[in-house]
């Protein structure tokens, strides 16, 4: 409970930023994040742009699990078809690469859609199979639609062309990525303060009891399917930017399963949690870097180690988020917040 | 007349693997009606029943007789460790989150094999013997024809069990209704432990059979989602639909695989469980449970 924060009138209850310190700490925010590639060297410029797009699709895979509650095993794949949309656009059309982008999440989308639609028959755990299956029946495409997707071998994606300059740099495409991600992650806050978005909460609480309130399932449900692939679509299709080159195993099943686990270990039903959960699950992997070179001198072959000790850590991880802490890195962060509202006094 | 005898080979190496996927299945389904839990860690398990066979009759040196009870008491012991430490503590949450633990307990498995055992994969120290074997004409692999008869059995002993023993009726009786289970005296956390251990050991037991045909290697537990696929269309609490679901995707897989080739595996079988989701949602043998607000 917030106090001390009188609101006079509907429109300041309902705004995104409700406090002073609020605002204080998103301006800081908002001028970190444009300091950051002056700052940084190009390994840690890499890490923040690959930790930027997982946001967006981690984002993305909140708004469908975390607050619509259908569970999806098949983010990884949206996010290939954006990025199999974009390189495919790059090659043939040509045409400018913000065009591009959006057309990787329409397309996606529309994908969603149709993946969606067992959502209406099937729940649960159920619907978390069958975006499985539909995972594995689209790298199947990817693999064998050769003439669009370039087989095994894949697509190489030239480089984004911004008012003639191109994007090769990490610090180029900082400004690229930095700012659809912040817009993408203002437009899934401002979601849930509409209809659409009180909506998906409802289904999510009590899916019968939504339908009998007057929310038509099938829209809203198909609705969150193809906003949650738009995301992995853009995702996906920054990712082909960033990367150059998309083949199938660019985004293997197990991507998917991370995606969850970030907005698991975020916290599911929070937009925080997803950027939390995002930029946690990337990063441990490249401490767990540092800590194995670190270890290097005592431990022999350490090197070699590393590969099994990730998978130990993110299994252990999600694991222990689940057992220990289910409401994700976001009920912490609430809990410090709290701590240090009232402080000195005890909460 | 040798297209035909080839079919019918190709039709028999597909229901050896198919009684491998039932029994797999079988681990699937007896620790979802005891305990509502889809355990995804059933692959990775049974790939560690592999490894522990690996290590005891290779590493250790021991015969592989006795090397294989050892093993499966191994994916028991996995089973209960497993049962207590991480499930108990989740009862009562949402389904979904039960499942997630279960991938990050495959993942965690995965990660500890590749660490002791290493990333590349192996072969199991021959203990059924190579010679082919001969069914009419049609030529059957030993190893095959010796899986499929040990999950033929296993799957009528429990059968049996579920019929007749004590504990398989204290199980049934849970799964229908754990709180009428509980006033009658039926010890349910202990049951829960059973399930738990019988599941894990029967897929460690699975992974012999399939580590002792195709070999053994950190990524084997994918066998586990064909497994999921069986579940899923046979119906996730029903034994019956367990065996008919392995056998018929057994036989599929290796008529598609054979015909129309290898890469074709994946997608008829997840091609299956999506028609089958979207007629039957609640699988072919399963109990369709009514929802109510």
């Amino acid at each position: 409970m917030i106090i001390g924060t009188a609101k006079e009138s509907y429109r300041a209850d309902a705004a995104l930023l409700t406090t002073r310190p609020q605002q204080v700490w998103t301006a800081i925010l908002l001028a970190v994040l444009t300091t950051l590639p002056f700052v940084l060297n190009d390994y840690w410029l890499y890490l923040t742009c690959l930790l930027t797009i997982n946001v967006i699709a981690a984002t993305g895979l909140n708004i469908l699990t975390g607050f619509t509650g259908q569970v999806s095993l098949g983010q990884a794949a949206f996010m290939a078809v954006g990025a199999y949309t974009v390189a495919w656009l790059e090659r043939e059309a040509g045409t400018p690469f913000l065009l591009n982008l959006v057309l990787g999440g329409g397309v996606s989308a529309a994908l969603g859609i149709v993946v969606g639609i067992p959502s209406l028959r099937v729940k649960g755990l159920y619907l978390a199979i069958a975006t499985i299956a539909a995972s594995f029946i689209l790298h199947f495409v990817f693999v064998h639609w050769e003439s669009v997707t370039g087989g095994n071998t894949g697509i190489n994606v030239a480089p984004a062309r911004f008012f003639g300059v191109e994007l090769t740099t990490y610090f180029g495409l900082y400004w690229v990525i930095m700012p659809v991600t912040v817009l993408m992650v203002l437009g899934a806050a401002n979601l849930f303060r509409t209809r659409i978005g009180r909506a998906f909460i409802a289904i999510r609480d009590r899916d019968i009891s939504a339908e009998v309130l007057g929310i038509p399932l099938l829209k809203y449900k198909l609705m969150s399917f193809a906003i949650a692939s738009f995301y992995a679509g853009v995702a996906g299709g920054l990712w082909a930017y960033f990367f150059r080159v998309v083949t199938p195993e660019s985004f293997p099943f197990m991507a998917s399963v991370f995606l969850l686990a970030a907005i698991i270990v975020g916290g599911m039903g929070t937009i925080i949690g997803g950027i939390v959960g995002a930029a946690f699950m990337t990063l441990t992997p490249e401490l767990l870097r540092f800590v194995v070179e670190w270890l290097g001198p005592w431990v022999p072959n350490a090197a070699t180690l590393l590969s099994p000790v990730r998978t130990i850590v993110f299994g252990a991880l999600i694991i222990g988020f689940l057992v220990f802490e289910p409401q994700g890195l976001a009920e912490i962060i609430q809990r410090v917040r709290r701590f240090f509202r009232l402080w000195p006094f005890k909460t | 007349m040798s297209d035909f005898l080839f079919f019918i080979e190709v039709s028999l190496a597909g229901l050896g693997s198919g009684a491998l996927l039932a029994l797999t299945a079988l681990a699937f389904v007896l620790i979802y009606k005891a305990t509502r839990v889809v355990n995804l860690a059933v692959g990775e398990i049974l790939m560690l029943g592999g490894y522990l066979f690996f290590a005891f009759a290779a590493g250790a040196g021991l015969s592989p007789w006795l090397a294989l009870p050892l093993a499966v008491v191994g994916g028991g012991i996995l089973g209960a460790v497993v049962e207590r430490g991480i499930i108990r503590p989740m009862l009562g949450e949402a389904a979904i989150s039960v499942f997630m633990v279960t991938v990050g307990l495959g993942s965690v498995l995965v990660g500890f094999t590749e660490l002791i055992w290493g990333a590349d994969p192996r072969s199991l120290p021959a203990f059924i013997s190579t010679k082919p074997l001969f069914l009419g004409e049609a030529y059957v692999s030993r190893k095959i024809a010796v899986a499929f008869v040990v999950a033929a059995v296993v799957i009528g002993v429990f059968l049996m069990l579920f019929r007749f023993w004590r504990g398989g009726v204290a199980l049934r009786a849970t799964a229908t209704d754990q709180a009428a289970a509980y006033s009658c005296g039926i010890n349910v956390p202990g049951v829960f432990s059973i399930a738990w251990i019988i599941g894990c050991a029967t897929a460690a037991g699975a992974g012999i059979l399939l580590g002792a045909i195709g070999g053994i290697s950190p990524t084997m537990g994918v066998f586990g989602l064909s497994a999921l696929v069986v579940v899923i269309v046979g119906g996730l609490d029903s034994i019956l639909g367990a065996l008919v679901g392995g056998l018929a995707l057994g036989l599929i897989q290796s008529w598609t695989s054979t015909y129309l080739g290898g890469e074709y595996t994946n997608v008829v079988t997840f091609g299956i469980l999506i028609v089958a989701l979207m007629i039957r949602p609640y699988g072919l043998f399963g109990t369709h449970e009514i929802e109510r607000l």
